[in-house]
């Protein structure tokens, strides 16, 4: 799991005693210094480059192929997709599950989150213990995660179902395709609002208090403070925030891969791809295709990020 | 706001701190990259050696759980015994195994590796996946049926598979509870109805059921489908021949729907190791499965495990067909020592190697003719004499059919069905779509 | 620089921001607060919780009682046998052949990239910084074929993989760990550097140091505390990841931990405890590292947050 840094402004400039931003005077390279600059610089680009860039743009193109990684590479146009949105069972599955992850996440992990951020905000005793608590989720692999599950959710001896006592009649948390998307969706809100949790934390610290001391001041109430006078200031943090959130939504994989394999009613679009190119099946052109709308859906967010980096940059 | 080396917070000077940082990182990493080499190195202990006589051999195998996993070693201690080859063993999980292989192949796979009969060998065989091992039936042909040398056989005509052994699936069930409970072998459908509605009210399980995995539920389809239409029909349909939207087909579904309420509840959720278990501690009174089922039970138990065939459906096909999967081995066709892997391949296919495996293993059915039928247990003589008698054998449908169909349209279709059987029209529509693109394409 | 930012940005520390008044006093509502954290503390840690209680007690005895059952028997059984069955030390040997090159060679290239890119006059930066920024963000699933693919294409020399290709090799899993995770380490770093002035390199370039001295003693001390809040991130997602090593190796001994332990599933199934033993090992290092790192380890997340 990767994300992208929050890059909010400190809230109150502090007095600058050098132009730090903006107008940098970028130096001219000696001699001797150009093969160091290509050699340190040029590995990692090329390997930015073809890793991560060039293979995506492979991916593009393989879809409109019906490669499957032995025999010859046939070119079939927009057949993959056709075939994918109207008659790939699992597809539509998947895109329910990823935007329900989505929504989940957005809607109930983040503000729960900023809630925790909050909370431990308030000058108590102990905020690093709690902190350290509800971020722990986020540090647990994910095949850890799944067995954790298991151990709660399995139908014939998880520890739910003895607890709720339903011995006769238990309950398939995770193998009835109905409800295990949500079983599983409660463990996913477990790993993100610890995360977001600590972004909020950071971005209220810097809150200038001088700020809050002037809205009691005026006689606001907590919550008035909050809602009309910190949260505004928030919002770098917010736009990364829900950056993060949307890549974690549509990146999620780990978890129903180690459950179930991500089938009967755990399918994502991640799992999907890796069920058609890596599995028995290689049908590496179909499951670029699945792997490209994936793409699609995340480019408009990725920009969205790199907008919001270069407004910043150029302040 | 500006930071310089000089105010320093915290007081420790910073040279040492960073250092030792870094100094960690390079030590540990410069470590960790001769123990990469090593390692890298260690387990190839056999290329380049070079020459005739080399006797190193890979093998990649997915023997994985316990028991298989010794009897398969045993084998190879033997091979190193008797012909002084070494055998290097790669163990991956069984269904990852089987979920990797074509990247496996495609990429650095070992000498030999395990693998089944059937259209799934011929696929690989036909994309080139694996070597040609005319030589080795040359010497270990004459101890195999026809049915066996058939199975090994690639679409262009070359041997390219050594079968090890085989296995048949029943219902199985315990004869002590049985016994206790009066219940007679049911020989034909309406029979066996009754019997799963009468163990139901005495409150056991009927059938056990597990589909987790996915694959499992073929098993019963398998059954299903050739005891209603016949084997021809449902190694056509498998083979993409025949349509799913077919009325024969759908037939099966409605019986199985019928037969669903007496399977055990919650299967999606539970791995076949789990529903075994389930017949071993009489939560279940019958498991259709194969005779794999016989490694769940503890060697005290296990004179307890009978099995009896899928009852008749229609009186035309009887329970002719028997579904028997053979598991056997190929070797790839980026082998580094060919030589060996076909030495290792006739070991294999000798009777010596599958009398030592099935000492270790009680529920498989040696291939080889001359294989020492002696030392089987009840199970396996029983296997044998099932197998033996069977007018057709099928090899299960994951390895009957398409890869590509078996785990992207297959497995997710039967599990929509186990979930909610009633709408089985669209479901078999949809599935049959499914089936032309893939079959069509080729792929 | 104000107190907030010398201590690093992260595991918010009791706010510092008004020293006399720390603590408020315990006012009911306060008390409800703490009552409430406790709980929901208690609920979150639940789960490992769990996991770590049933690895301590026998199998007979939860197949017999249920998991959620009070104890009659406690051992670390499971754990040795795990350890020893599982040859869990041969599979985090694997992971940590991977994981530290991995986290040493991302810190390296992505600090002198953050330094060429915010000092060296060099065309197409912000291109560079961009294509680094975003590649970070793509889902990995969109790289996996044509990276299987081309791995299997190109050689290796034996003693650097067995497998004699880049494919099923820790070489390649490294690689695309690295080109992966510079790209996130590039970025929280130029924004680092942004915030060192430009007057020490000058000063050092005046002295005559070359572009290398300038950054390995004058720049790179300096990022000193981003970089161990890297390390420690880095290092923890690496060890965690999942994906890559299950696409890009098929040999079994060389699988990582996290890959390894859905392996020993087919091996463990009756006995779940077992099986619970054996995840907890798999979670111990990272939640050592996080609970030994606490502050870097969140500093990494937020760095930049409270610039200037």
């Amino acid at each position: 799991m990767t994300s992208p840094p929050i890059t909010a402004q400190a809230q109150t400039p502090a007095p600058q005693t050098t132009p730090v931003r903006g107008r940098r005077r970028l130096r001219r390279l000696s001699r001797r210094d150009i093969p160091v600059l290509v050699v340190l610089l040029g590995i990692p680009v090329l390997l930015d480059l073809a890793l991560i860039w060039a293979t995506t743009v492979a991916s593009i193109g393989l879809s409109f192929t019906s490669y499957n990684g032995v025999t010859a590479i046939k070119w079939v146009g927009l057949r993959n997709y056709e075939q994918i949105f109207t008659i790939y069972l699992p597809f539509w599955t998947a895109v329910r599950n990823n935007l329900l992850w989505l929504g989940v996440l957005g809607l109930v992990a983040t503000p729960l989150g900023l809630f925790f951020a909050v909370l431990l905000d308030k000058q108590i005793r102990f905020t690093r213990v709690y902190q350290s608590i509800f971020y722990m989720p986020v540090v647990l692999s994910l095949a850890v995660v799944g067995f954790i599950a298991q151990l709660i959710y399995s139908r014939d001896y998880g520890v739910l179902n003895s607890l709720l006592g339903r011995g006769s009649h238990p309950i398939d948390w995770l193998g009835d395709s109905k409800i295990n998307i949500w079983a599983v969706l409660v463990a996913a809100v477990w790993r993100h609002a610890g995360y977001v949790m600590i972004l909020y934390l950071a971005g209220l610290k810097a809150v200038d208090p001088a700020l809050k001391e002037a809205a009691v001041i005026d006689g606001a109430n907590e919550r008035q403070t909050f809602f009309r006078v910190v949260f505004p200031t928030l919002r770098p943090i917010n736009i990364i925030v829900v950056v993060i959130t949307v890549i974690e939504a549509l990146r999620a994989f780990d978890i129903v891969y180690a459950i179930n394999s991500g089938r009967n009613g755990l399918e994502l679009l991640s799992v999907l791809v890796t069920a058609n190119i890596v599995g028995e099946a290689s049908r590496i052109g179909f499951g670029s295709a699945i792997a490209v709308i994936l793409l699609a859906t995340s480019i408009g967010f990725v920009i969205a990020y790199l907008t919001q980096i270069i407004r910043e940059d150029r302040q | 706001m500006s930071r310089s080396p000089a105010d320093r917070p915290g007081g420790l000077p910073m040279t040492s701190r960073r250092s030792i940082l870094r100094g960690a990182l390079a030590g540990a990493s410069a470590f960790a990259v001769p123990a990469a080499l090593a390692a890298c190195g260690k387990s190839d202990t056999g290329s380049g050696s070079g020459g005739s006589t080399n006797k190193n051999v890979t093998f990649g195998s997915n023997y994985s759980d316990d028991v298989p996993k010794k009897a398969i070693a045993d084998v190879m201690a033997k091979m190193q015994s008797d012909k002084g080859y070494t055998v290097k063993v790669n163990t991956v999980d069984h269904n990852s195994f089987q979920e990797n292989i074509t990247r496996y192949l495609q990429g650095s796979p070992d000498d030999v590796f395990t693998w089944f009969a059937g259209f799934r060998m011929q696929y690989f065989a036909a994309q080139g996946l694996a070597t040609p091992i005319d030589d080795v039936w040359q010497t270990i042909g004459a101890n195999y049926s026809d049915a066996f040398k058939k199975a090994s056989t690639g679409q262009d005509g070359k041997m390219y598979f050594v079968p090890f052994y085989n296995y048949p699936w029943a219902l199985f069930y315990r004869k002590s509870v049985f016994e206790a409970k009066g219940y007679q072998i049911p020989k034909t459908i309406d029979e066996f109805k009754t019997l799963c509605a009468k163990i139901k009210t005495d409150g056991m399980v009927p059938i056990g059921f597990a589909d987790k995995d996915g694959w499992p539920a073929f098993g019963t389809f398998d059954q299903l489908n050739m005891r209603m239409n016949g084997y021809d029909f449902h190694v056509a349909l498998m083979a993409g021949k025949q349509s799913w939207t077919d009325p024969k087909v759908k037939n099966v579904f409605d019986l199985w729907a019928g037969l669903l309420p007496y399977h055990q509840p919650g299967s999606l959720g539970r791995t076949w190791q789990d529903a075994a278990q389930g017949l071993v501690s009489k939560q279940s009174a019958m498991y259709l499965l194969g005779s794999f089922v016989a490694q769940q039970f503890q060697p005290a138990d296990l004179p307890d495990l009978d099995f009896f065939a899928f009852p008749e459906v229609d009186s035309q096909y009887g329970q002719d067909a028997v579904e028997a999967p053979i598991d056997g081995f190929m070797v790839s066709h980026k082998a580094k020592n060919v030589a060996g892997a076909k030495e290792l391949l006739k070991f294999l296919g000798s009777a010596d190697a599958q009398n030592v495996y099935l000492k270790s293993d009680p529920s498989d059915v040696g291939a080889n003719k001359q294989a020492d039928a002696s030392g089987y247990n009840a199970i396996q003589k029983k296997a044998a004499t099932f197998i033996g008698g069977a007018k057709q054998i099928s090899q299960f449908l994951d390895r009957d059919s398409n890869p590509t169909f078996a785990s992207t349209v297959a497995i997710p279709a039967f599990q929509q069905f186990i979930n909610t059987p009633g709408d089985i029209d669209s479901l078999l529509k949809n599935v049959d779509a499914q089936a032309k693109s893939i079959y069509a394409a080729g792929n | 620089m104000t107190a907030t930012t010398t201590a690093p940005a992260g595991v918010v520390e009791a706010d510092r921001r008004a020293p006399n008044r720390n603590r408020k006093p315990l006012r009911p509502a306060r008390v409800v607060l703490y009552v409430f954290l406790t709980v929901v503390a208690l609920g979150w840690l639940a789960p490992l919780l769990l996991a770590v209680y049933a690895s301590l007690r026998p199998y007979a005895e939860t197949a017999k009682y249920g998991y959620f059952s009070l104890p009659h028997h406690l051992s670390l059984h499971y754990y040795s046998l795990a350890w020893s069955s599982g040859d869990m030390p041969k599979y985090f040997r694997n992971t940590l052949i991977i994981a530290l090159p991995s986290v040493f060679l991302v810190l390296f290239f992505a600090s002198f990239v953050a330094f060429s890119l915010s000092r060296v006059k060099i065309p197409g930066r912000k291109t560079l910084l961009i294509m680094f920024a975003a590649g970070n963000l793509l889902p990995p699933q969109v790289m996996v074929t044509p990276l299987y693919t081309a791995y299997t294409k190109i050689p290796l020399p034996t003693f650097l993989s067995s497998s004699e290709t880049l494919y099923d090799s820790y070489l390649g899993v490294i690689a695309i760990h690295v080109a992966f995770q510079t790209g996130f380490c590039v970025f929280v770093l130029y924004n680092y550097m942004q915030t060192i002035p430009t007057e020490l390199t000058e000063a050092a370039a005046v002295d005559g140091a070359s572009l290398w001295r300038q950054y390995w003693q004058v720049i790179l001390p300096l990022t000193r505390p981003a970089l161990g809040a890297l390390a420690t991130l880095e290092f923890t997602w690496i060890y965690n990841d999942f994906l890559w090593a299950l696409v890009l190796m098929t040999s079994g001994d060389k699988l990582p931990i996290t890959s390894a332990l859905n392996n020993l599933r087919g091996e463990f199934f009756t006995d779940y405890n077992l099986l619970a033993a054996g995840s907890v090992l798999v979670a111990l290092p990272t939640l050592i590292v996080f609970f030994a790192l606490q502050k870097q380890f969140v500093s990494g997340l937020t760095l930049g947050a409270n610039k200037g």
